[in-house]
């Protein structure tokens, strides 16, 4: 910090710039803000503020800027990486004041709407018009489109229609020192280098977003789901790269073990095969003559590929309980364990039977249990680790864990992270993943667009000091240090 | 990537002295889009020699190709498997290659509805300028390690580094292809290309010139077939194009043989310039002399004129977009639409980040960088 005198003149500051109210400083206070959905790591900030408008953002950020105060964004703190989690001489940045729908186009299928509007409110609010904004992560309920697109966020129906970087045209808000900025347009691409696709994923590193433009797309007329069991997981698996392999691109395509089904359907009654090792959710969305012809073409590749048993909805109740389950498997988890660690990474289609056979291994070395769902259309795999946080011993197996799904997942050649970002939860992982050039070229990414470093510090890029005590402790505990990974 | 690939090796000794030495390098491929952004300069850095397929898996949807290799190359892999490039990418002469397709991130007709370049690059092999090679996203479909470096540089125009190797999302050729013929003046034509784009059509590609309207579906058959017969029902005079001549109509489009972007010698010593505009496709008839072909739903509009650059640009940003000037005598106007002075800092510190001693293709996007 540079020129601050102290907390207290810091927070008199900034009583200037908003109502009393909108500073929440005490820690009784400050305490709901300690950690975001990943609630193993947790942080208390120097402050939280709630600005409404977008001339206290400014201010605010100005204030920070001139004193050396680092910034955490933060929209619904649902991100599971820790991304928002606070830092102890920063402010927190909260958008959720700004959740006003600014502009619904039905004519150029777009929608303007503030950072701190939620997900599900954008495709509620173009329904009228037979639209909807496609990307849909589980939590869409709650977080906020702000939050979405510091993650790109993605969702069960990415597959067929892409990230939340494929379905956002344009972002407006403010960089570090407060001037203001826009990345994109309302056209289909905006002068000079491509700094929206940049800025989105980047998890409140480069820029602070106020307002989104998203694209909407028209509601398909029918989507009917089919709910394929597997008596193993290696059909189960091959039968998801049958599908892509056939030349169709389902409307989302999820497999689930068979202790995720059951916790389940615990959980929300879905009608899940118990019995199966694995199944499968694949969904056909279009026009009724489109989907009767896809559904077709997928029973036949499901069946040739080993399904022991194929039910298909023939109503939309029927097909919203189908996913009930699957939506609702991060909670259904937290009921067959005191916490759960979910982890993220990416893996080619081909490999998903080999790591889900891999995780049962480390269930043995670690001696913790391990439930899974995958976006498997995408390769990207949600194991959720099941351990009680309050026994360290049992943590410290968890994180190891974890690190070992994601360095196999990066020899398979693959990634740490699908969806949910880095944050503070993957910047071990990050240097195995990359190497140090690497590294320092994201370092000097970053200064460009923030060169006092002020935003969310400490986040998605480890340091090469930290890279290095990583390495050694891979050792220490017996695993290599992958000095020679393969590169893709 | 290999590192120790003997071309890879010799690009990175030519960026290394060429950096120590300051010489600019012209990054080139087939050199099909020469005419394309500001004048190149430097000395050349032929990429060519860095190519072939490096991994293709039809089932994973990608594809890995080096820098080099043509794109008639890769189509050609990947159309025996029934596979493609969605974002139908230019091919403006025989010889163009993969790493220019990324360079200059254009897409063709297909955009408005498959998405463009950038929505399908999902990692590439980058020789910056301190002559480091360096991996950026993966060939997995989701990957949000890291900031997105490979959409960074996917249209940088070379000006950030070395494309070297990139992994292109593909996918499977639409079963069923259309295409109709409608007469509708532009504003007609427009408001039915918003009124049709707002409904779950199966619509692919749009082109409008001289009152003319192309609309091409894709998709499903059934659908295909279906909103077939219902666009052509809703005008009058509405008509199924047949397959050869809407494929070689779509192609001139997309490969711009068409007369329409061809510019004498003597137009262009009148005067005369190939605009593209990229504009909100809600955009109304832009009030502008000179000929036009629109693309993209109403999002891409060429224009043919001799009106001067700040009418174009005005035109652009008034209705919320930016106006591009392709083809001229000279381009003293800018060939690209310039930026405000917060993004233009942006831009001058990612090209100090990637390329401190500003040796890879200076100029060629803005001046100073």
């Amino acid at each position: 910090m540079r020129a601050i005198a102290s907390q207290a003149d810091f927070l008199t500051a900034l009583a200037r710039i908003l109502p009393a109210g909108a500073i929440l400083a005490r820690r009784e206070d400050t305490a709901p803000y300690e950690c975001d959905g990943l609630t193993a790591y947790r942080e208390s900030p120097l402050c939280v503020v709630l600005p409404d408008t977008r001339a206290q953002i400014e201010a605010i950020l100005k204030l920070c800027h001139a004193q050396g105060v680092p910034i955490v964004a933060r929209g619904a703190g649902t991100g599971l990486s820790g991304g928002a989690l606070p830092h102890p001489r920063g402010v927190s940045l909260s958008l959720a004041k700004f959740n006003r729908i600014l502009k619904v186009d039905p004519l150029g299928c777009t929608a303007v709407v503030e950072s701190g509007v939620r997900n599900l409110a954008i495709s509620e609010a173009a329904a009228q018009f037979g639209l909807y904004y496609a990307p849909d992560p589980s939590s869409q309920l709650a977080c906020t489109i702000g939050g979405n697109v510091a993650e790109n966020a993605g969702g069960v129906h990415c597959l067929k229609y892409g990230l939340t970087v494929h379905n956002v045209l344009g972002v407006t808000g403010f960089m570090a020192n407060g001037e203001s900025i826009e990345f994109g347009s309302a056209a289909l691409d905006a002068a000079g280098l491509d700094l929206l696709s940049t800025v989105v994923g980047s998890e409140g590193m480069l820029a602070i977003a106020t307002e989104v433009t998203v694209r909407l797309i028209p509601l398909p007329q029918v989507a009917r789901c089919i709910m394929a069991s597997y008596a193993d997981v290696e059909s189960a698996g091959a039968a998801v790269a049958s599908i892509i392999a056939s030349g169709i691109i389902p409307a989302g395509l999820e497999l689930m073990d068979k202790r995720m089904t059951a916790a389940a359907e615990a959980f929300v009654q879905a009608g899940y095969d118990l019995e199966a090792a694995a199944i499968l959710l694949c969904e056909s969305d279009g026009t009724e003559i489109e989907v009767e012809e896809e559904i077709g073409r997928m029973i036949a590749v499901l069946r040739e590929s080993g399904a022991t048993q194929i039910e298909v909805s023939t109503s939309e109740v029927q097909r919203l309980r189908f996913w009930s389950g699957r939506k609702n498997a991060f909670p259904a988890s937290g009921g067959i364990s005191p916490d759960y660690m979910c982890m993220d990474s990416t893996i080619p289609r081909k490999r998903l039977a080999q790591m889900l056979r891999a995780i049962e291994g480390m269930e043995q070395k670690y001696g913790l249990g391990c439930v899974n769902v995958f976006h498997a259309g995408d390769g990207n795999l949600h194991p959720l680790i099941l351990y009680d946080a309050s026994d360290p011993e049992q943590r410290r197996r968890c994180e190891l864990f974890g690190a070992d799904i994601l360095e196999t997942s990066v020899r398979m050649g693959g990634t740490v992270t699908g969806e949910h970002g880095v944050g503070v939860e993957k910047l071990n992982s990050m240097c195995v993943q990359f190497s140090g050039a690497e590294r320092e070229q994201f370092m000097r990414l970053k200064a460009a667009f923030d060169p006092a470093g002020l935003l969310n510090p400490g986040k998605v890029i480890p340091s090469l000091q930290r890279c290095a005590e990583y390495g050694k402790m891979h050792v220490h505990h017996g695993m290599l240090p992958f000095p020679e990974l393969p590169r893709f | 990537m290999r590192s120790g690939d003997p071309e890879l090796s010799r690009l990175v000794e030519r960026v290394q002295s060429a950096r120590a030495g300051h010489i600019a390098l012209d990054i080139q491929g087939g050199g099909s889009k020469h005419f394309y952004a500001e004048l190149p300069r430097g000395e050349p850095l032929d990429m060519r020699p860095l190519a072939g397929i490096s991994s293709y898996e039809p089932s994973e949807l990608v594809v890995t190709a080096r820098a080099g290799t043509t794109l008639a190359e890769l189509e050609a892999v990947l159309a025996e498997r029934g596979q493609c490039l969605a974002f139908e990418p230019p091919r403006w002469a025989p010889g163009c290659t993969v790493g220019g397709m990324i360079a200059a991130g254009l897409s063709g007709p297909s955009r408005a509805s498959a998405g463009a370049v950038r929505d399908f690059t999902l990692g590439l092999t980058l020789l910056n300028g301190y002559g480091e090679v360096l991996t950026f996203g993966g060939q997995v479909m989701k990957n949000v390690a890291g900031y997105d470096v490979s959409r960074l540089v996917t249209g940088s125009w070379g000006v950030l580094g070395a494309i070297c190797e990139v992994s292109i999302k593909v996918l499977p050729m639409r079963p069923a292809v259309a295409t109709l013929g409608f007469s509708l003046d532009e504003s007609t034509a427009l408001a039915r290309l918003l009124t049709w784009g707002a409904r779950p059509l199966p619509l692919h590609a749009s082109a409008w010139l001289d009152g003319r309207l192309t609309v091409r579906l894709a998709g499903a058959s059934a659908a295909v077939e279906q909103a077939g017969k219902e666009l052509c029902a809703a005008v009058p005079g509405g008509e199924l194009l047949g397959p050869q001549a809407a494929s070689q109509w779509w192609d001139s489009i997309r490969d711009q043989h068409h007369p329409f972007f061809a510019l004498t010698a003597a137009e262009r010593a009148r005067g005369e310039c190939l605009w593209r505009l990229s504009v909100p496709s809600t955009s109304p008839p832009l009030a502008l002399a000179g000929r036009q072909l629109i693309e993209w739903g109403g999002a891409l509009r060429w224009w043919r004129t001799e009106a001067p650059a700040a009418v174009m640009r005005a035109a652009a940003a008034d209705a919320g977009g930016h106006a591009t000037l392709v083809r001229a005598a000279e381009k003293r106007a800018g060939a690209f639409a310039p930026l405000g002075a917060s993004a233009m800092r942006i831009h001058r510190g990612l090209k100090a980040a990637f390329d401190p001693a500003g040796i890879f293709n200076p100029g060629r996007l803005y001046a100073g960088l």
